[in-house]
């Protein structure tokens, strides 16, 4: 068995970090969530004159089990609320949100009963895309700034959980009240929730320090 | 420049036919006991009481050919600013609308019933016509209008535990306060 | 804490793996079942990525056969109909046009001859052929969003590629004419916002002409191609007095033997004056709502090229002061001309009372504007009536014992587009 001798050429070293991030930023899986006007735009990114594939995003997963991206792509209303909120819990760490358009950024031309002011309110976001909808050079755009964060950010970001699992938002109203929007029972009992394993601390740190 | 600014009031409404024009609204005024018939911007219009609104719907499937019931949808009039006056109608706070398109003889009509706010109910047509279940759920979820022997009246659009019916005028309003995250404060 | 090996930790705490009945996992027999005909109640939707959008449908199955199918709506209410009551008739077409989504021009149609029989305004010949012309490039794009859609349902998924292919032509087209890809707002009451761009005549033939090559080649593609035909030949079967009693319109409607289609049948704008055929077949079943759907974009790239040869020329909106803002050049030098385009884009015009009820053959059927006006600026009551609110109603009668395999089918071929039907 011959040693790093007989690879004389063909051989990089680098950070793991940055290894990691690469991998990362290179195969982002979107989750299939199209909800209206935007969903159609967002399809046309996926088809073969916009091809997302160039970024390695085509593979529009299903399944959220399988996605670590939601495209909120439309207006969301009262009703579909939770549904959004219970498909972001299903979704696997680390996960991010594009807020696609205006009516998911903050409610859009539509100021009335039937729609969420601004998709926000039930999920952390991580890009907004304007535009209404957002065409689909801007929704790239948007998509590429996502790549850059994944590039730059926090390795070992995880969202604060809620007290019945899941990831929790606060978001500071106009009035000076802080609520915990939205929380889907679907993680463990409260009794079990955010008990940190050491082991990954320990994996995070030596990481971190690499 | 007088050319420059808008005209106003030019448009009158129009004078109200005392004899139907439309053969079929004929059929329906000589059918029903107090039905009013008014042209429309040219289309035919009947007003009906509403203990005849289910009647009329299979008398106009039956008898009169029509073959579809295309919309059942309703309007709230307590907030207008002027209203539209049918002689012989004496005008409640709900309307309730459907619109019955013929096939073979390649006509409309459009029966409206008078419904008071205190008793919110009008007969179904589900059971004459299979499109009234959807539209007349509809109704139900956006106005509060109950139909009497439909058989699923339940709320169709809006999240089952909602409260209110969204379309009426004194319910929600058309426009909410805007929420930002961390905003400084009031303005 | 000691870790069951059913256990297992993830960064939102630890989550339950044990199964509900040991006996499984140790591989005992199955606990007993209650009674023996056992039905099963699946829900689908509303996020399943062959729903079409947010559609919901709870079904319940006696093995792989579905016994009854109920579409649950809702998901995308968005309160347009009251947003309605707060804008302008100007404005109001901003609002219709995101309905629709996939045919946004049919909405802001209705939507306009509407507002113009409220004022019995009656638009330039070169407003009514324009419009004719975008609304046929508009259905020749919706067709092809589903033949894109449809293909991608059944397993073909080239046909995603090539649909959006052809599509992505012709919103090139509307957005050189329009200035947008999607919600225009470019008919608005009294005519159409602006006078077609130069150059359009041959962009718009050479649309029609790549158009024209795409349909050949998914007809031959997929027409007799024989996995097509078995998923889609006799699958979601409809009879005429179905689709009549539920209100189906448009290609639902047609696929049953009964051609009915306004533009012929009701003719508006100048459907009279131009030569094309509608399309209707007998079978009622997926295959044949695919085929209309197909030859319709034919249909229509013949409509769009009469009315590029017999484009009349003159004024493109109506010269009414009181719809129509004034010609930009006389804002710069007439105080009264800026006040009053001012006035208008704020207050908008008043419409006199009446209440009126105007209906468009749209891609997927009747489209219906119900509008009553209380004397005011802004309407009293906007109400659309979507085709695919009452289409959706054909579901169940397609799907029921029927295998749930062949629902996707069934969803695909219907066609919905959920912001209209839950609007």
């Amino acid at each position: 068995m011959a040693g790093l001798e007989s690879i004389p050429h063909n051989f990089m070293t680098g950070r793991l970090e940055d290894l990691v991030r690469w991998a990362r930023r290179n195969s982002v899986f979107p989750a299939t969530f199209g909800l209206a006007c935007c969903a159609i735009e967002m399809m046309a990114t996926g088809a073969a004159h916009y091809d997302l594939a160039r970024f390695g995003m085509e593979v529009f997963r299903a399944s959220p089990r399988q996605a670590d991206l939601m495209i909120v792509a439309g207006r969301v209303s009262q009703k579909m609320a939770p549904v959004l909120r219970q498909v972001y819990d299903q979704m696997v760490e680390p996960k991010w949100v594009i807020s696609m358009g205006v009516c998911a950024s903050s409610g859009g031309m539509f100021n009335n009963y039937a729609i969420v002011q601004g998709v926000d309110q039930i999920v952390p976001v991580d890009v907004y895309v304007p535009g209404c909808p957002p065409g689909p050079e801007t929704l790239m755009h948007g998509i590429l700034q996502l790549h850059e964060q994944i590039k730059t950010g926090e390795l070992m970001k995880r969202r604060k959980a809620s007290p019945t699992g899941g990831a929790a938002i606060d978001v500071v109203q106009r009035d000076g009240v802080t609520f915990t929007p939205i929380a889907t029972p679907i993680g463990p009992p409260p009794d079990r929730v955010a008990e940190p394993e050491p082991a990954t601390d320990a994996a995070d740190a030596s990481v971190q320090s690499a | 420049m007088p050319d420059d600014e808008p005209r106003e009031d030019e448009h009158k409404p129009e004078p109200v036919a005392d004899a139907p024009s439309d053969e079929v609204a004929a059929a329906l005024v000589a059918r029903f006991d107090g039905a009013v018939f008014h042209l429309s911007h040219g289309q035919p219009v009947v007003y009906l009481d509403r203990a005849q609104w289910a009647e009329a719907g299979v008398f106009l499937r039956d008898e009169q050919q029509f073959t579809m019931l295309l919309d059942v949808t309703a309007v709230d009039h307590l907030l207008d600013v002027e209203r539209l006056e049918v002689a012989g109608v004496s005008p409640e706070r709900y309307e309730v609308v459907a619109n019955y398109l013929s096939h073979p003889r390649n006509r409309r009509i459009r029966l409206i019933t008078e419904v008071p706010a205190d008793d919110v109910v009008v007969p179904s047509l589900a059971t004459t016509y299979g499109s009234a279940n959807f539209a007349e759920r509809e109704v139900y979820d956006l106005f509060g209008v109950t139909f009497d022997g439909h058989p699923d009246l339940e709320r169709i659009l809006m999240p089952d535990d909602w409260v209110g019916h969204p379309l009426r005028k004194d319910d929600s309003p058309a426009r909410v306060p805007v929420t930002f995250k961390e905003d400084p404060g009031p303005r | 804490m000691s870790l069951d090996p059913l256990e297992r930790q993830t960064d939102e705490g630890g989550q339950e793996l044990r199964a509900q009945h040991e006996l499984v996992i140790t591989g005992g027999p199955w606990p007993e079942l209650e009674g023996e005909s056992q039905t099963m109640i699946i829900n689908m939707g509303p996020q399943h990525p062959s729903t079409h959008g947010v559609l919901r449908i709870m079904m319940e199955l006696d093995g792989e056969t579905v016994v009854r199918a109920k579409p649950v709506v809702g998901y995308l209410h968005t309160g347009m109909e009251k947003t309605g009551e707060e804008l302008t008739y100007v404005q109001g077409a901003t609002n219709v046009t995101r309905m629709d989504y996939a045919s946004p021009l049919s909405n802001e149609l209705v939507w306009s001859l509407a507002v113009e029989q409220l004022l019995d305004v009656e638009v330039p010949e070169r407003a009514v052929w324009a419009r004719m012309m975008l609304v046929e490039l508009n259905r020749m794009s919706s067709h092809l969003l589903f033949q894109a859609s449809n293909g991608m349902d059944i397993g073909a998924v080239s046909m995603m590629l090539y649909g959006w292919r052809e599509r992505e032509e012709t919103l090139r087209l509307l957005e050189m004419i329009t200035g947008l890809r999607m919600n225009h707002n470019f008919i608005r009451p009294g005519g159409i916002a602006a006078d077609l761009p130069d150059g359009w005549q041959d962009e718009t033939l050479r649309v029609c002409d790549l158009v024209e090559e795409g349909i050949f080649e998914y007809d031959q593609l997929l027409t007799a191609n024989p996995i097509w035909l078995e998923r889609m030949v006799g699958v979601g079967v409809i009879t005429t007095e179905q689709a009549l009693s539920l209100g189906a319109t448009g290609p639902i409607l047609r696929s049953t033997g009964f051609a009915w289609d306004l533009r012929t049948a009701q003719p508006y704008l100048a459907y009279e004056d131009v030569d094309f055929d509608v399309i209707y077949t007998e079978n009622g079943d997926c295959f044949d709502r695919y085929r209309i759907r197909l030859y319709e974009i034919a249909e229509s790239v013949k409509i769009v090229r009469q009315c590029v040869e017999r484009m009349p020329r003159g004024d493109y909106r109506v010269q009414d002061k009181k719809v129509t803002p004034p010609p930009r050049a006389r804002i710069n030098e007439s105080m009264e001309a800026l006040i009053h385009h001012f006035k208008l884009f704020t207050e908008g015009f008043r419409v006199p009372a009446g209440e009126t009820y105007t209906a468009v053959e749209s891609p997927r059927g009747e489209i219906g504007c119900y509008l009553v006006s209380d004397g005011t600026g802004k309407p009293a009551r906007l109400h659309i009536r979507g085709p695919s609110f009452y289409n959706l109603g054909t579901m169940p009668p397609m799907m029921e014992d029927r295998l749930v395999a062949d629902a996707v089918a069934v969803i695909s071929s219907v066609d919905p587009i959920m912001g209209e039907v839950d609007r």
